[in-house]
């Protein structure tokens, strides 16, 4: 079994009496788009520091493509687009990533082709030549994002990519996080558009207080699909046996709700109803989002 | 070293690129051109005052007035240039971003300082050369001792550079600021405390200067490189503000090299231990 591109083991961080990260333990695999999810304050920016060596540890360990956090070795092979992508300002675009290729060790001539080529790719080829401190908001996170791409990483860690972006940015980082999966590399998103997390993300981990408090693959099948019944003069017994079928039963007059975990469930759930001699006069199933998951779970 | 060499091109393009350069070789050439005038007005009156003895002393006294102001601005160059380099970016989180590439914070630090340093040597240069180059040109004087007391000026903006460099791993840039300007201060009180003491007998005002010298040695930098530059004559009967009664031993040499070794490794420690 390959060895996973990121694990930690109970990751702790306090800032003096503050404990900002409680017991981080977490493995996301080789080629795995993995999300991040949870409240402000939950330890999610914390928690990314520490695993690129940012912030030291006050407590267990990780390991990034094989190697000890903290190291240089460990980021060798790993790019990073922070919450609020800062660069000094009087470099040129090409510059910036020229000069951050050259601490990631490329050769010049692989370096100005993949310069190029991430430049089209986040569409600044033409602005690449201007200074920084004359981009806007958004193209200052696709340069940021370029840089996070140079030396083609087998580990992404985006922080909010999506911050500042308007439809369309939106829309290339989506396309980009694609590429990236297409091509095996793992990414780790930190992002509070959840909608861009669900079509984006193939398993999430939610943060509260410090701690992973759920991990959820996000497949569509792997979704449990929330049902309403609006059924006549249903006898309580047969309301209530309708729980074996699923979990979080709740009634309002003729409505029910059920959530189950499987469509399979439909026809067996209806013959039941029929058999027991209840009129079932409406049932809609739809997947929760992962808005009102993310709410239940961490709200 | 290819990522202490990319960070220090890195910063002397910075300094390039946001006109530090410029601005300090623009108001170097000043400094210089103003002395040269000033210069050439004293110099074409001195033949027709005193003995040789004064004339060269005269001559001297003007040339260390210049060194003097030279080596004011070789401190304000080496505090202001890198006040700013670390704690800047720390505060604006442009540091993250360098600190997640596969290098380590140390080589960071010390390309920082490089450049820094290179920035404060050009300076250096000119001023200091400068102001050498005129007295020659103009008035065919050049001071004793060049090859002694110029790396002495270079070494205590050196001291000051490697103190502003670790102030800045953990403080604010206002912070560090004031700090190293106050213990400049501190060294520059306690080195007149030194020689008024010497001069008087005093004893503990002596020992008070020789302390604050060894909290930083920057002020008795400068007096050791204005006693090699004297003419002889002034250095022994230690005549004239820039001719130190208590000359500093060589061993404030040594020590401010180590100094700066020390100041470079607590910065690289104190860097390589915060979170960012």
């Amino acid at each position: 079994m390959a060895e996973p591109a990121l694990e930690a083991r109970a990751l702790r961080k306090q800032f003096g009496p503050k404990l900002a990260v409680r017991d981080l333990t977490l493995s996301v695999a080789r080629g795995e788009v993995f999300g991040f999810l949870g409240p402000n304050g939950a330890g999610k920016t914390t928690s990314v520091k520490m695993l690129l060596g940012l912030v030291r540890p006050s407590g267990g360990g990780a390991r990034l493509l094989g190697a000890p956090i903290g190291r240089p070795r460990a980021r060798a092979q790993v790019g990073y687009l922070p919450e609020h992508f800062a660069f000094h300002e009087w470099l040129r675009g090409r510059e910036l990533l020229r000069f951050h290729g050259r601490l990631l060790g490329l050769e010049r001539g692989a370096l100005e082709a993949s310069i190029d080529c991430l430049l089209r790719r986040v569409e600044l080829l033409e602005a690449g030549e201007r200074c920084l401190r004359e981009y806007s908001k958004g193209m200052k996170q696709r340069i940021g994002l370029a840089q996070a791409l140079l030396g083609e990483p087998e580990l992404v860690f985006l922080d909010e990519p999506t911050s500042g972006l308007d439809p369309l940015g939106r829309l290339l980082v989506r396309d980009v996080i694609r590429e990236l999966k297409a091509r095996g590399t793992t990414v780790f998103l930190n992002s509070h558009l959840l909608s861009e997390v669900e079509v984006t993300c193939d398993r999430v981990a939610f943060v509260k207080d410090g701690s992973v408090v759920q991990e959820r693959m996000l497949g569509a099948e792997e979704r449990e699909l929330e049902l309403e019944l609006r059924l006549a003069r249903a006898p309580a017994e047969v309301i209530a046996g309708l729980a074996r079928f699923g979990s979080s039963l709740a009634q309002e007059g003729e409505r029910v709700r059920l959530r189950v975990s499987d469509e399979r469930v439909l026809p067996e759930l209806s013959l039941w109803l029929a058999a027991q001699g209840v009129g079932l006069y409406h049932l809609a199933a739809r997947r929760r989002s992962l808005e009102e998951i993310f709410l239940e779970v961490v709200g | 070293m290819r990522a202490v060499f990319t960070v220090a091109h890195l910063t002397l393009a910075e300094a390039r690129r946001r006109r530090i350069l410029s601005a300090a070789l623009l108001l170097g050439s000043a400094f210089v051109a103003l002395f040269g005038v000033g210069l050439h007005f004293v110099a074409r009156e001195i033949p027709t005052h005193g003995s040789p003895a004064q004339q060269r002393f005269t001559l001297s006294f003007v040339v260390m007035a210049a060194l003097y102001a030279a080596n004011f601005l070789i401190v304000m160059t080496s505090v202001l240039v890198t006040i700013d380099t670390l704690s800047g970016e720390i505060a604006s989180g442009v540091i993250e971003a360098l600190c997640t590439k596969p290098v380590p914070r140390w080589a960071v630090a010390t390309g920082k300082w490089l450049g820094c340093w290179a920035i404060l040597a050009l300076c250096a240069t000119l001023l200091c050369g400068g102001v050498l180059a005129v007295a020659r040109l103009v008035a065919g004087y050049t001071p004793p001792n060049t090859a002694r007391g110029l790396p002495l000026l270079l070494l205590e903006g050196t001291v000051l550079m490697t103190l502003a460099l670790a102030g800045g791993t953990r403080l604010s840039t206002l912070a560090n600021g004031i700090t190293v300007f106050g213990l400049y201060g501190l060294a520059f009180i306690g080195g007149w405390m030194e020689q008024i003491g010497t001069f008087a007998g005093n004893a503990a005002a002596r020992y008070i200067g020789i302390s604050a010298s060894l909290l930083v040695p920057s002020e008795s930098l400068w007096q050791l490189a204005s006693h090699h530059m004297q003419p002889p004559l002034v250095r022994d009967l230690g005549i004239g503000p820039f001719a130190p009664v208590s000359v500093p031993s060589p061993a404030m040499v040594g020590w401010a090299v180590g100094y700066v070794v020390l100041m470079l490794a607590l910065a690289l420690h104190l860097f390589r231990t915060r979170d960012l």
